[in-house]
C-alpha cells in the first residue's frame, strides 16, 4: 500500500512540475498576433490552394488584416467565393466588390484520336519534363502532353485524365478556379474564364501558332486562322495564325454560331445542356 | 604519373568507346543542308541572306544579335532555297536557312593549305575579333559563345587556361580523335587563347583511357613552353567544368558561380582547334567532328568530319544498314544528350555525337521502390542527395525542401539516375525541381 | 516509332533484383557450411524460412496491401535466408513460420514494404522468436561434419554461452572451449549462420568484389568491438573476455557482414555508416559483457537501426562549392 502511495506521489510530482515548466515555456515563448488573423483564418476554407496568389490561407488572412480599403478589393478567395469574402468584409468592416466566378478551360483538343502520337515517350511521365525536351506526342509544339501534371496539381479533384481521349477533363462543378493547373501546365493551355451566364462559354480550344497546313498535319482540330469566326464577331482577334475569343464575347448570342462556323471544330461552346 | 581527379562522387561507366581507334573521315556533302540560326546559348543570329542568294563555303549567313549570340556561316556552296521554321531534333520548329548544295566553292579568304602556321601574329584584340567573326561557341555541348568567355569581366583575372580533352561520356570519341590527329593545332589554339587571356600557361586535361592522345600531346608539348598535359582518371563526370577545375587546381567554383571566379577558363579541345583555324587560317566554324556510334544498331561506327547543317539521317545511312533497328537517336552523349524526335534534324556546332540505340536499350527500365542504398548520394559529384530531391518532388513540389537541398546546384550529369538500382529517374526529378525553383524567381 | 526520353540514356546494369541476387550468392557458402555441419535439420530450417518469407510477402502485398507483387526483387529470399541463419538447427517448423510472419509482416510490410522499414526484418523476426521461445531458440545442436541425418544429435553450448558462465579464475581448457581454427572453420555450436567464420568472410569478399557493400560497416563494427573488448581483457586478464573467441564465435561476423550492411536499415553516407558501425560495435560490447544474454549482436544492430534516421539527417555530404557544412 505504502509503495503505491509513494509511486503516485513521485509520478504525480514529476507531472506537476513538468506541467508548470510547460506552462511557463508556452507563456514565455508565445507569439502575440492580431486575433483577427485567427478569426479570418477560421472563415477560410483552409485548403491552401494558392488560388488567391498568396502562399496559403494563413498568409491570405494576414494580408486581409493588413489591407486597407483599396488593397482589400484586390484580395479574393477563389474557393470560398463571394460568401466567404462577405463574411471577411463584415469582420473587417470593408465593402466587398463583386467578383465573377471563374472556371478553368483547356485550350487544346489534341486527343489521342485528333492528334495521334508520332513518337513514344518512355521517360518519367511528367508533362513538365517531357515538354522540356520535346513537343507534345503529336509533334504539335503547343499541344497537350497528356501526362496529367495538372491532374496531380488540382487539389479539388476537378481534373481527370480521360481514358478515351488521353486528355484532362475539367469537371466544372468541382472547379473553383484556383489556377493551380494554369500555373503547372508547361504549355500554358489552361485559362481561367468567367463561368458565364447559365454556364455558357465559348473559346478556341487551340493555341497552335503554326501555319494552317502544318498545324493540321499534327492535329485534326487545330485552329487554322481561317478568319471565319472573326467575320461573325469583330471582337475576335486573329494573331500569329491563331484566333482568340475574349471572354467579353457574348456566348449566349454568338456561341453556337461560332462553333458551327469553325471548319476544324477548334471553337468550343458549352451550351445550356452541357453546363 | 600522377592522375588527377575530383574527390566527391562520380561513377564508372562501361566505356562503350567503339570508335576510339578510327580516324576522322569526311562525311561528304549532302544534297541540302539546314542551318539553324540559333546554335548557341543566347539570341538567334540576324539573317543576312534571302531566298535565291548564292553562297560559298564560309559565307556569313547570319550576324550575331547582341553580345550573347554568335555568327552563323554557310557550310556549303550553293543556293539558299528556303528560310523557314523547320522541325529540329527536339520537335519544336526553329528557323533554319536551307541551302541546296552546288559544288564545293570556298570563300577565297580561307587558307586551305595543309601547312601548320605556328607563328601567332595577331594581337589580343584581333584574336578576339577573329574568334567573334568565326562564330565560335563552346563545342563541348553548352554552346556558350567563346568571345564572351575569353573577354574577362572587369576585376577578374585568369590564372589557368584548361583545355578539356576529357570526353568522359560513353560512346563519344570525337575529341579523342581530334587530339590525336590535330594535336599541334590544338596546342597552337591554346597559345592563341593564352594570348587573348593575357596568361602564359595552358593545361590540357586528358583522361587515362586515351593513351594515344596522351602520348602524342605529351611529346608535342615539350616543344611548347607553358603548355602541359595533365592525365586525369577516367571517371564520369570528370569532364564537367567544375569537377575538372577541382581536379586540376584543387579550387572549388562557388555555388552558382563561374569558373572565372576562381581564376580558371575552361575550353573544349574542339574549341581550341576551331580557334586555331579561325585565327591562323581565317576559317569560320562550319564543320566539326561527330561520332556516330551505338551498340548493335550501328554496323560501322565512325568519326566523321561533318558540315554544320547536314541532316543526321545522312550520317545514319552511312553507319547503319538497317534503320528499322533504331529505337532511339541521341544527339550528344548517352549520359547528357537529348533524344531526337526527327532523324532529319541537322547537325549543329554543338553536336558531338549521334548515337543510335536499339529498341531494347531505348526503353527506360521500370521505376521501383527506393531501397535507400545511398548509391545516388555516393555518386553525386556535387554532394547533393538526389533521393531526397525526388521525394520532395513527389511530396507536391515542396519548394522549401528543394531549396534546402541545394537543388539548383545540380549539374545534370545523370550519375544518380545511372547508378540507381531501383531505376528511379532521379535526374528527371532533379530537373523538375530546378524547373519549379526557377519559376519562383 | 522513335522513342524519346530524358537523359541519361544509359543505366547501370545493377538492379535491386541483381543486388539481392549477389547477396544470396554471397550467403550460399554459409548455407552450405551450415547444412554440412548440422545436416538435414539445417536444410529444413532454411527451406522453411525462405519459403515462409516469400509466401508471406506475396500474400500480404497481393491481398492486404493490394500493391504489385514485390517478391520478384528477391528481397524476401534474402530476409528468409538471414532469418534462417539466426535460428538454431532443428527449430520447429511452425515457430520458424511465426518468425517469418513477424519479419515480413510486422517489420517490413507494415512499414510499407521494401525500402521503408526502419528495422532489419530478419533481426526483428529473430528477436521475437528469441523472446517468445527462449528454450527452443537456445537448443544448440552439436555440429558434426557430414553427418547428415544428425538424428541422435547431441546438444552443445555455444562458446559465448560458455564464456558467459565462466567465473573469473577458470581457464579455457577447463570449459572445453573450441580452438580458434575450429571456430574459424566451423565446429562451433550456435545458430546456422554462426557456424563458420570462413564462409562469412568468403561472402564478404564476394560482395566487396561485386561492389554490393562497402568495407566500412563490417570493419568498423568488428574493429570497435575488438578495441573495447581488448581493453577490457587487458585490464582484467580474464579468459572470458578473450577477444578472439568473441569475434570468431557468436553472431558478430554474421551481423557485421550481412545484417548491419542491409541498405535500407543502414545510413546512406559513408560518414553515417562509420558512426552506425561504431555504435553497433560499442553496443555489442556492452550487451555481451554486462547483460544477462551471452549474445548482443541482434539487439545492438536493432538499437542502432533506430538511430539511422537521425544519422541520415546529420551526416550529409558537403555541397560542392558551398562553404557551410550544412
Amino acid at each position: 500500500m505504502n509503495a503505491i502511495v509513494i509511486n503516485i506521489l513521485i509520478v504525480g510530482g514529476i507531472s506537476f512540475f513538468s506541467a508548470i515548466i510547460l506552462y511557463w515555456v508556452s507563456q514565455k515563448f508565445s507569439v502575440r498576433e492580431n486575433p483577427k488573423i485567427k478569426k479570418i483564418e477560421s472563415l477560410l476554407p483552409n485548403v491552401n490552394c494558392g488560388g488567391c496568389g498568396k502562399a496559403g490561407c494563413r498568409d491570405f488572412a494576414q494580408s486581409c488584416v493588413k489591407a486597407d480599403k483599396e488593397t482589400f478589393a484586390k484580395l479574393y478567395c477563389t474557393v470560398g467565393g463571394q460568401t466567404v469574402m462577405e463574411k471577411i468584409g463584415r469582420e473587417l468592416g470593408f465593402e466587398v466588390a463583386e467578383h465573377e466566378a471563374l472556371v478553368a478551360v483547356l485550350r487544346c483538343n489534341g486527343t489521342c484520336e485528333n492528334a495521334p502520337s508520332k513518337f513514344e515517350y518512355v521517360g518519367l511521365k511528367s508533362c513538365r519534363m517531357a515538354a522540356r525536351i520535346t513537343t507534345s506526342q503529336s509533334e504539335c509544339p503547343t499541344g497537350c502532353v497528356r501526362f496529367g501534371d495538372c491532374v496531380k496539381a488540382c487539389k479539388f479533384g476537378a481534373l481527370k485524365l480521360s481514358k478515351e481521349t488521353g486528355m484532362p477533363v475539367v469537371d466544372t462543378d468541382k472547379c473553383i478556379g484556383c489556377g493551380a493547373c494554369v500555373r503547372i501546365c508547361p504549355k500554358q493551355l489552361f485559362e481561367l474564364r468567367p463561368r458565364g451566364k447559365n454556364n455558357e462559354r465559348v473559346y478556341v480550344a487551340c493555341r497552335n501558332t503554326q501555319k494552317g497546313a502544318e498545324a493540321r498535319k499534327n492535329c485534326k482540330v487545330a485552329c487554322i486562322a481561317c478568319q471565319k469566326c472573326a467575320k461573325i464577331c469583330n471582337e475576335i482577334k486573329i494573331e500569329n495564325n491563331l484566333s482568340y475569343i475574349p471572354s467579353s464575347v457574348d456566348a449566349q448570342k454568338y456561341g453556337k454560331q461560332l462553333a458551327d462556323a469553325c471548319p476544324t471544330g477548334a471553337i468550343h461552346y458549352t451550351g445550356k445542356k452541357e453546363g | 604519373m600522377k592522375k588527377y581527379t575530383f574527390p566527391l562522387g562520380g561513377i564508372h561507366i562501361n566505356k562503350h568507346k567503339r570508335s576510339s581507334g578510327l580516324a576522322i573521315i569526311p562525311a561528304g556533302l549532302p544534297e541540302t543542308v539546314y542551318i539553324p540560326i540559333r546554335q548557341h546559348i543566347g539570341s538567334p543570329a540576324k539573317i543576312l541572306v534571302k531566298k535565291g542568294d548564292k553562297v560559298k563555303v564560309g559565307t556569313l549567313l547570319a550576324d550575331a544579335d547582341g553580345v550573347v549570340s554568335a555568327d552563323i556561316h554557310s557550310s556549303v556552296s550553293g543556293e539558299v532555297i528556303k528560310i523557314d521554321d523547320i522541325i529540329d531534333d527536339s520537335g519544336y520548329p526553329s528557323t533554319m536557312i536551307v541551302i541546296k548544295v552546288e559544288g564545293d566553292d570556298y570563300e577565297p579568304s580561307i587558307d586551305r593549305s595543309p601547312d601548320i602556321i605556328r607563328d601567332i601574329k595577331d594581337d589580343k584584340e584581333t584574336i578576339i575579333k577573329k574568334i567573334q567573326a568565326s562564330g565560335i561557341v563552346g563545342m563541348g555541348g553548352a554552346g556558350f559563345p567563346t568571345p564572351i568567355k575569353v573577354t574577362l569581366p572587369k576585376g577578374k583575372k585568369a590564372e589557368y587556361l584548361i583545355l578539356n580533352g576529357i570526353e568522359c561520356e560513353a560512346y563519344l570519341t570525337a575529341d579523342d580523335r581530334l587530339m590525336v590527329e590535330k594535336a599541334e593545332e590544338i596546342i597552337i589554339g591554346a597559345k592563341i587563347l593564352n594570348k587573348a587571356l593575357g596568361i602564359q600557361n595552358a593545361i590540357i586535361a586528358i583522361d587515362e583511357n586515351k593513351p594515344e592522345a596522351i602520348k602524342v600531346l605529351s611529346e608535342l608539348t615539350r616543344r611548347y613552353v607553358g603548355v602541359n598535359v595533365r592525365v586525369c582518371k577516367s571517371k564520369y563526370p570528370q569532364g564537367a567544368e567544375k569537377q575538372l577545375i577541382k581536379a586540376i587546381t584543387g579550387r572549388e567554383v562557388p555555388s552558382r558561380g563561374l569558373p572565372i571566379d576562381v581564376g580558371c577558363v575552361v575550353q573544349n579541345v574542339g574549341t581550341a582547334y576551331a580557334v586555331y583555324e579561325a585565327v591562323q587560317k581565317n576559317k569560320p566554324l562550319f564543320e566539326r567532328v561527330v561520332t556516330v556510334s551505338g551498340d548493335d544498331a550501328v554496323d560501322n561506327p565512325a568519326n566523321y568530319l561533318v558540315r554544320v547543317g547536314t541532316p543526321a539521317s545522312f550520317l545514319i545511312k552511312r553507319s547503319c544498314s538497317d534503320t528499322s533497328r533504331i529505337g532511339k537517336i541521341i544527339f550528344g552523349g548517352a549520359m547528357m544528350g537529348t533524344a531526337a524526335v526527327n532523324s532529319d534534324a541537322p547537325i549543329t556546332k554543338l553536336t558531338s555525337g549521334v548515337l543510335l540505340l536499339n529498341d531494347l536499350d531505348a526503353q527506360k527500365p521500370q521505376e521501383t521502390a527506393c531501397i535507400r542504398c545511398g548509391k545516388c548520394v555516393e555518386a553525386c559529384p556535387m554532394g547533393l542527395r538526389p533521393f531526397a530531391i525526388a521525394s520532395a518532388i513527389k511530396n507536391n513540389d515542396d519548394l522549401n525542401e528543394l531549396r534546402r537541398l541545394h537543388t539548383l546546384d545540380c549539374i545534370e550529369c545523370g550519375s544518380c539516375a545511372y547508378t540507381c538500382p531501383a531505376k528511379i529517374p532521379l535526374l528527371d526529378y532533379c530537373k523538375l525541381g530546378k524547373i519549379e525553383l526557377r519559376k519562383q524567381k | 516509332m522513335l522513342k524519346i526520353s530524358t537523359a541519361p540514356h544509359l543505366n547501370s546494369p545493377l538492379s535491386t533484383r541483381g543486388i539481392m541476387g549477389h547477396v544470396i550468392i554471397a550467403m550460399l557458402p554459409l548455407a552450405f557450411m551450415s547444412i554440412a555441419y548440422f545436416g538435414i535439420s539445417a536444410l529444413e530450417v532454411i527451406i522453411t524460412s525462405v519459403a515462409g518469407c516469400v509466401l508471406f510477402e506475396y500474400l500480404i502485398s497481393r491481398y492486404l496491401m493490394k500493391v504489385p507483387n514485390s517478391t520478384r526483387d528477391l528481397s524476401a529470399v534474402v530476409t528468409g535466408l538471414l532469418l534462417a541463419f539466426n535460428l538454431p538447427a532443428g527449430m520447429p517448423i511452425w515457430m520458424t513460420l511465426v518468425g517469418c510472419l513477424i519479419a515480413i509482416g510486422v517489420a517490413k510490410m507494415a512499414f510499407g514494404g521494401i525500402g521503408k522499414n526502419l528495422f532489419n526484418p530478419a533481426l526483428v523476426g529473430r528477436v521475437f522468436l528469441f523472446i517468445s521461445f527462449p528454450v527452443q531458440m537456445t537448443h544448440w545442436i552439436k555440429p558434426d561434419l557430414f553427418h547428415f541425418m544428425n538424428l541422435d544429435a547431441q546438444t552443445a553450448a555455444t562458446p559465448l554461452g560458455i564464456l558467459k558462465h565462466m567465473d573469473a579464475l577458470s581457464t579455457a581448457s577447463q570449459h572445453h572451449l573450441p580452438q580458434y581454427w575450429e571456430m574459424f572453420v566451423g565446429y562451433t555450436g550456435g545458430s546456422l549462420g554462426e557456424v563458420s567464420t570462413a564462409a562469412i568472410l568468403l561472402g564478404f569478399i564476394y560482395m566487396l568484389w561485386k561492389k554490393i557493400i562497402g568495407w566500412e560497416i563490417p570493419v568498423y563494427y568488428i574493429g570497435t568491438f575488438l578495441i573495447f573488448i581488448g581493453i577490457h581483457w587487458l585490464l582484467t586478464g580474464e579468459t572470458r573476455y578473450e577477444p578472439m573467441t568473441h569475434i570468431l564465435s557468436g553472431g558478430l561476423m554474421l551481423g557485421a557482414v550481412f545484417m548491419a550492411t542491409d541498405y535500407t536499415t543502414s545510413p546512406m553516407t559513408r560518414r553515417g555508416r562509420i558512426i552506425f558501425a561504431i555504435g553497433c560495435g560499442f553496443l555489442t560490447y556492452i550487451i555481451r559483457i554486462y547483460s544477462v544474454y551471452p549474445e548482443g549482436v541482434s539487439f545492438a544492430i536493432l538499437i542502432m537501426n533506430a538511430f539511422v534516421p537521425i544519422i541520415d539527417m546529420t551526416c550529409i555530404p558537403r555541397v560542392f562549392g558551398s562553404k557551410e557544412r550544412k
